[in-house]
């Protein structure tokens, strides 16, 4: 290795060479033969130099900058990569790959070592002890890495931690101690202890950390939630619950902290830091960053670092798995010539960081040259990234289309459903407002909730329900990182944001949050399950159940296979202006929509399907390993990714299959990789990125951000642990397996600039490590905290939109496909979005027009069949038959009349969408195909379905009818409205319903003495009672009939006269004329204002017959006389009555109240008719009631 | 009439232990004349429910329901015409009509070979003239008239208050000509759950969002409002977003902390409608 090394920095070797023969084991026509002869010896060496390249840059470096970050060290695969053998260090496996340095090189870990003193002599050099000291935030830390797979981006560091004395740097720094080197993401611990080796740490909250042992990490920070071999905490569940917040937490504390502290070096210029030790020869390290600036001039062995450089740079070029330093001013030089050498890459970011790069005042200290291109990338940068609007969590709508009852097998299955959406979006609310809270436990919290939820849902059509919602509910919160989803119920954040104002404040906060740099994990973070994800994620773990996993992943995998397939943007011929730009801006939206719904599903469906195999360790031994194999390799894939993967290749769609891929794949167990399917789909990968070179650019290719995209997502899944480091060694027999056609023969996605800078930034957070470490940089440095402007621009998300339906085949059809192929992309869209609305608004149409009328007919014809056959009407399934044969044949009209709506509406809205300047023939031609697309639709739909459709609309109205028909009978029927000059100001039904209450329970008592009604009140009453009726504007058939019922219990007291009358003690009672008043105003209501039945047999019943008897002397004649003012208003007819009074006779009574009824009988039947004249004949005998009654 | 926690609390306090009559209710309006009757007497109702529910179990154990009919037996031995069982009722410190059911189970299970179906009592609590005894029916039917908590009457009362608030609400809406689904065509269209309206283009109010407007014509109490929350309002959000919800009869103000969430409270029809304008820019 170091002799590799050696030749190059001696000039023996040239770079090309070495990278070459890095690149490739083959020598090559281009070597020079004594090149060739220096390195063919050192060939079986060859797959370790690039991991002894980095640890060396890192190793040079970290001695300068001694608590820089710890970069991950590559480990070369030598070994068989098993676990387990006893006995000495674990080389190659993941035990390595967890190491930041392989055991070898870290065994400076002890003290006493030879390397140590070798740097501990080396330390003493030129550089000024002071100097070292003041490492701590710089930019020179950013590039020595090899974590970003292109690129070097640290988290920035504390820029006033006052730890590290400078006596600790007498010892050799142990890399692999993360307590001594805590990992990106994390800051630096705090104060010095006594002792000169150690630092003393604050205790992390983690439970990783529970124990003092130095941890080995590689890719992540120790705090994040890998599901790493130290957690065994986490041994019966993977992806342990509640970590993540608690995590999150603890490195949100240390970054508060870490600004506090920075703002209290701002403010006061003598630092006065309570946690600064005592004596300490240098007090101002703690200060700014820039007190003392790196300088070009002593730079020392200059021409070697730019040979390292170049190395480095060239290794980072052609996308090789991966990357002499005496002081801070080697590091920045170091730095500076990679950047130089990757500025092609560097003018790719977004605006932000080219900015924050430009103002950097090192870069321009150590090149003016680099400064300059950069300010001018950044001028003319337009590659702003914004931020994603936060996670608001909203609802999947209902629709009733795949919601109503008729999607559901059974009125129980629609009505679980319809709790268990509630029970989700509780359990969701309930994780938002608590998730963040410490202590607080999904199990614990809602774990038993979700499993009862899951209990109910027996039915397999059930499942597939509850899988669409969550699904649907996944998209919706968690498109993009972080959980930031984007809109929800569609419309809501356009109306959000042209009703303008509101919703400004909390804009405001988020801004506030966001300028504050924040850390996704460090570069190369594990896959995790950010914000709202964890939610899914937790709610998969918990419900643990098999028949929701299973649906889960049908519906993913469906889902996925949809979206892949997705007919996203043709190549458009550039047009010369912005005409294509303004499409293009729609194409890329869309692109990114798709993009990113597939990289969540397909994590999602890595996380179900790979969940059960998932331990937090490999297996232990090979035997083990191999029948786990050779079971597992029986198991057929989920989804076939390798096909999808080999499509996406062949149809050069890789931009599109490749990320998501790596999502799923990220999430497989150990196990996986090693299995032939998924080593094929990893080689395959492997061999894509090796072909991916960022500084090829020629026509045709695959344009510079896609590869870029491409690179950084397979870059990161390379690192991820359970991915086995021998892959990247693989020799090249085994990659020329699959021949990747890289050449453009046709167009596809990937020649499109399909990928920004947004979508960049938003797949692979961590490339926005650079733009925080150089803003913390700036922060940091001069105070000047107003130099990083954000954009806060909120994202709305565009419907995914049906894949437009496939045309028929035929001439026709091709000639069409033929019509499109010379046509903007953007009017084929058009045209098909037309077809789609239109065919779909016909059928709706036809519905709401053809199918109503025939619901019409048959509830008429059903109407007369009832009044044929009586009330019951025969059975209502054999009415539904008889009168589903006559209506269903008028069905065929519906393909006429779709037709003529196709034919009448598409071409209008064709001719609206498309630019006026559309040539006519060409304009014609488009309304044609979507008038013939939008038919083609809506008759299919209607040919196979209009039979059904009136059936079930029949169904529905044959079971209203006869429901109308059943008990209520009074609630049906037309109802007289008040007239169009009534201003309903009547009183209330409630009012009035209330007020007669209360005369009843007056009349009824008991009452205080006091208490009685006005009779002019009563009158009153009556009166409102009739307004009331006669409005109707807030009447509702219940209240109606209480109020009917009420009011002939009110007859009955005026009858027997037994409503406490206010006045004078003596008078207690209704005069006669008043009680025959109110009587006659009720009559009359009953007769003219009421619509329901009223229930005018109450007043012969016992009950308010007997009401009389109570009353001394007994009084008769106003029952007389309203019995025959019913009779005479035809509102009862006398049969009824006699036959009331007849059944009278049943009731036990006091022997002298039945004589006086019997006599109030015969009276009634003596006088068949009786003429108004009559009454008063009645009203004579009142005096001597009593006898009248007995002559009689 | 928004109140504040203290406020309601206040109310709240005078009404332990009072009877559901009209008396009762007499008195509160003296007690508090700044408030408005409806909004006392929804308080008062809800505050008499609260009170039944906690105490319901006592009064259905088989020795309560066994010592209320002998006591009413003996009373109307003694008295047929005189309120027993009202008096009954007010004395344990339950509801009259719930009382009266009590006693007409009782009665019926007695004299009635099977034990009486569910739908037969309400039938005969509805109209008390179907009770085979006539002394019974008067005492239910006085329980039921005097009650203003509970019964067939009361029941009657709240549905109406209810149903005219709906239509005050359409009325208002149709005024504001915003175009709106009601829950009868929601349901028809086979909705599972349904507010009263659901707008066609939201609108927004004081800044909020609504999707929907629900009419409630009672006060927004604790209880009240997380019940109708669960069974309501966060169903209603889960499948059409945020939305409206007007207690007319005024609500307890810390109520109104969902607003952010997508549950905003009102008292009344809220003036302040900012409506889509299709303006072309």
């Amino acid at each position: 290795m170091a002799a590799v090394l050696e030749s190059l920095l001696r000039e023996e070797l040239s770079v090309a060479a070495a990278v070459r023969w890095i690149a490739r084991s083959a020598q090559s026509s281009e070597d020079d033969p004594r090149e060739a002869a220096a390195l063919s010896s050192l060939r079986p060496l060859r797959k370790e130099f690039v991991p002894f390249l980095l640890n060396f840059l890192r190793e040079q470096s970290s001695r300068v900058l001694p608590q820089g970050p710890p970069t991950p060290a590559k480990a070369p695969g030598s070994s068989t990569g098993l676990p387990g053998r006893s006995g000495g260090p674990p080389r190659g496996g993941r035990g390595a790959r967890n190491q930041l340095f392989p055991p070898i090189e870290a065994s400076s870990a002890t003290a006493a070592d030879a390397p140590s003193a070798r740097r501990g002599g080396r330390r003493r050099g030129p550089g000024p002890a002071r100097e070292r000291g003041r490492g701590p935030g710089g930019l020179e830390e950013g590039v020595s890495g090899e974590c970003l797979p292109w690129a070097g981006g640290r988290r920035p560091r504390s820029s006033g931690s006052p730890s590290s004395p400078s006596l600790a740097r007498s010892d050799p720094p142990n890399l692999s101690n993360l307590e001594e080197f805590p990992p990106v993401g994390s800051v630096p611990p705090g104060s010095a202890g006594t002792k000169p080796s150690r630092r003393i740490n604050p205790t992390p909250v983690s439970e990783e950390r529970s124990l003092s042992k130095p941890k080995t990490c590689f890719t992540s920070p120790p705090i994040s939630c890998v599901p790493s071999s130290q957690s065994s905490v986490l041994d019966t569940s993977p992806w342990g619950h509640g970590l993540p917040s608690g995590c999150r937490s603890l490195q949100e504390e240390r970054e508060m902290l870490r600004k506090e502290r920075s703002k209290q070096l701002q403010q006061s210029p003598t630092p006065a830091c309570p946690t600064l030790e005592p004596g300490s020869p240098h007090p101002s390290r703690t200060g700014h960053l820039t007190a003392q600036p790196a300088d070009p001039a002593r730079v020392s062995s200059r021409h070697r670092l730019e040979l390292v450089a170049l190395v480095y740079s060239s290794c980072i070029a052609d996308s090789l798995e991966s990357p002499l330093f005496q002081s801070v001013h080697d590091c920045v030089f170091f730095a500076v010539q990679v950047l130089e050498h990757q500025f092609h890459v560097l003018s790719h970011l977004d605006k932000g960081t080219l900015k924050l790069l430009a103002e950097n005042e090192r870069l321009l200290c150590f090149s003016p040259a680099l400064q300059g291109r950069l300010r001018a990338a950044y001028e003319g940068s337009v590659a702003k990234v914004s931020l994603a609007m936060p996670p608001s969590a909203q609802a999947v709508s209902f629709q009733p289309e795949t919601d109503n009852r008729a999607n559901f097998s059974s009125d129980r299955a629609f009505h679980t459903f319809k709790k268990q959406r509630d029970v989700f979006y509780e359990v969701l609310r309930e994780w938002e407002d608590r998730h963040e809270e410490p202590g607080w436990d999904f199990e614990k919290g809602l774990g038993s909730r979700i499993r009862a939820m899951m209990g109910q849902l027996s039915a397999a059509c059930s499942h597939s329900h509850f899988v669409r919602l969550f699904q649907k509910q996944l998209l919706q919160m968690c498109q993009s990182p972080g959980g930031a989803g984007g809109t929800v119920l569609g419309e809501a954040p356009d109306v959000l944001n042209m009703l303008g104002a509101d919703k400004l404040g909390r804009l405001r906060r988020l801004q506030e949050r966001l300028v504050a740099p924040q850390s996704s994990g460090g570069p190369c973070p594990p896959p995790t399950f950010p914000g709202c994800q964890g939610f899914f994620r937790d709610f998969i773990l918990c419900a643990s159940s098999f028949q929701f996993n299973q649906h889960l992943m049908d519906s993913l995998s469906l889902k996925i296979r949809e979206l892949n397939s997705l007919a996203l943007p043709q190549p458009e011929p550039s047009d010369e202006d912005g005409e294509s730009d303004v499409d293009w801006q729609g194409e890329r939206r869309q692109f990114a929509v798709v993009l990113l719904s597939l990289r969540l599903l397909a994590k999602f469906l890595g996380f179900v399907a790979f969940l059960p195999y998932r331990g937090p360790e490999p297996p232990p031994t090979r035997e083990l390993q191999d029948s786990i194999l050779s079971l597992r390799s029986q198991v057929p894939p989920v989804l076939d990714v390798r096909a999808l993967l080999q499509q996406g290749l062949r149809a050069r769609r890789a931009v599109l299959t490749v990320p998501w891929l790596v999502e799923f794949l990220s999430l497989a167990d150990h196990i996986v990789p090693m299995l032939d399917y998924y080593r094929s789909i990893f080689t395959l990968l492997l061999h894509l990125h090796r072909s991916l070179v960022l500084s090829k650019e020629s026509e045709g290719e695959m344009c510079f951000l896609n590869k870029l995209l491409l690179l950084a997502v397979l870059g990161w899944l390379f690192q991820i642990p359970t991915v086995p480091e021998d892959l990247f060694f693989l020799e090249e027999g085994q990659l020329d397996v699959f021949e990747v056609d890289t050449v453009a023969s046709e167009h596809g996605l990937d020649s499109m600039p399909v990928v920004d800078q947004q979508l960049l930034y938003t797949c692979c957070p961590y490339i926005g490590e650079l733009r925080k470490l150089l803003a913390s940089w700036v922060s940091g440095s001069s105070g000047r905290s107003g130099g990083l402007v954000r954009k806060i621009t909120p994202t709305t998300t565009t419907g995914l939109g049906a894949q437009p339906p496939q045309t028929t085949q035929g001439l026709q059809a091709q000639l069409a496909q033929a019509f499109f192929h010379n046509q903007p992309p953007s009017l084929r869209r058009t045209v098909e979005f037309v077809a789609e609305r239109i065919g779909s608004n016909c059928v709706k149409h036809i519905k709401a027009t053809l199918v109503a009328e025939l619901v019409r007919q048959a509830e008429s014809l059903l109407q007369e069949q009832l009044v044929t056959q009586g009330q019951e009407g025969g059975d209502p399934a054999q009415l539904l038959e008889i009168l589903c044969s006559q209506l269903c044949p008028h069905g065929a009209q519906a393909l006429t009349q779709g037709r003529e709506f196709c034919q009448k509406k598409s071409p209008g809205a064709v001719r609206a969408l498309l630019p006026e300047e559309t040539p006519a023939a060409v304009l014609s031609s488009a309304e044609n195909i979507a008038v013939s697309l939008a038919t083609e639709k809506a008759c299919a739909w209607l040919s196979a379905n209009i039979t059904a459709l009136i059936r079930r609309e029949v169904k529905a109205a044959v079971s209203r009818t006869l429901r109308a028909q059943g008990p209520e009978p009074a609630a049906r029927g037309e109802r007289r409205g008040c007239s169009r000059a009534c201003e309903h100001h009547a009183p209330l039904p409630s009012h009035l319903i209330s007020e007669i209450k209360d005369v009843l329970s007056l009349a009824v008592g008991p009452r205080d003495p006091e208490e009685g009604v006005a009779p002019e009140y009563l009158e009153q009453l009556l009166g409102q009672l009739g307004q009331m009726l006669r409005c109707r504007q807030f009447l509702c058939p219940p209240a109606e009939q209480h109020l009917a019922k009420c009011s002939v219990e009110l007859a009955s007291l005026l009858v027997a006269d037994q409503i406490p009358i206010l006045g004078p003690p003596a008078q207690h009672q209704l005069e006669r004329g008043q009680a025959r008043r109110l009587l006659l105003m009720l009559l009359s209501l009953w007769k003219d204002d009421f619509q329901v039945p009223v229930p005018l047999q109450l007043l012969l019943r016992p009950r308010n017959v007997a009401l009389l008897a109570d009353t001394r002397p007994r009084e008769w004649d106003l029952l007389l006389f309203l019995l025959r003012e019913l009779v005479e208003k035809g509102l009862m007819r006398r049969m009824e009555i006699e036959a009331c009074l007849g059944s009278l006779h049943e009731t036990q009574w006091p022997g002298d109240f039945s004589e006086e009824l019997a006599t109030l009988f015969n009276l009634f039947l003596a006088e068949p008719h009786v003429p108004e004249h009559q009454l008063r004949a009645c009203e004579l005998v009142q005096p001597n009631r009593g006898t009248v009654l007995a002559q009689s | 009439m928004i109140l504040t926690k203290a406020q309601y609390d206040e109310i709240a306090q005078c009404l332990v232990s009072v009877p559901p009559t009209r008396q009762s209710l007499r008195k509160l309006k003296q007690r508090f004349p700044s408030q408005s009757q409806a909004t006392l007497l929804s308080i008062f109702s809800q505050e008499y429910q609260k009170h039944i529910k906690r105490t319901h179990a006592k009064h259905h154990t088989s020795e309560a329901i066994e010592s209320y009919y002998q006591r009413y037996l003996n009373g109307v031995r003694e008295n047929g015409a005189a309120p027993v069982l009202l008096q009954l009722a007010n004395e344990v410190d339950y509801a009259p009509s719930l009382m009266a059911r009590i006693i007409l189970e009782r009665f019926l299970q007695e004299h009635e070979e099977a034990p009486p179906s569910k739908s037969v009592i309400n039938s005969m609590l509805r109209d008390p003239s179907q009770i085979p005894d006539g002394v019974l029916a008067n005492q239910v039917y006085q329980c039921i008239v005097n009650d203003c908590c509970y019964g067939p009457l009361v029941d009657c009362i709240k549905h109406a208050i209810g149903h005219e608030h709906e239509v005050l609400l359409r009325d208002l809406l149709l005024e504001k000509n915003l175009s709106f689904l009601d829950e009868d065509q929601l349901r028809a269209r086979g909705y599972d759950k349904t507010p009263d309206f659901i707008l066609q283009v939201p609108v927004a109010v004081e800044g909020h969002i609504i999707h929907w407007i629900e009419s409630k014509a009672s006060f927004g109490d604790e209880c009240s409002h997380h019940a109708y929350l669960h069974d309501q309002f966060w169903s209603y959000w889960n499948r059409f977003g945020p939305g409206l919800v007007i207690y007319w009869y005024g609500f307890i103000q810390e109520l109104d902390c969902n607003r952010e969430r997508g549950i905003l409270l009102h008292a009344c029809f809220p003036t302040d409608i900012v409506t889509l304008c299709h303006s072309v820019a």
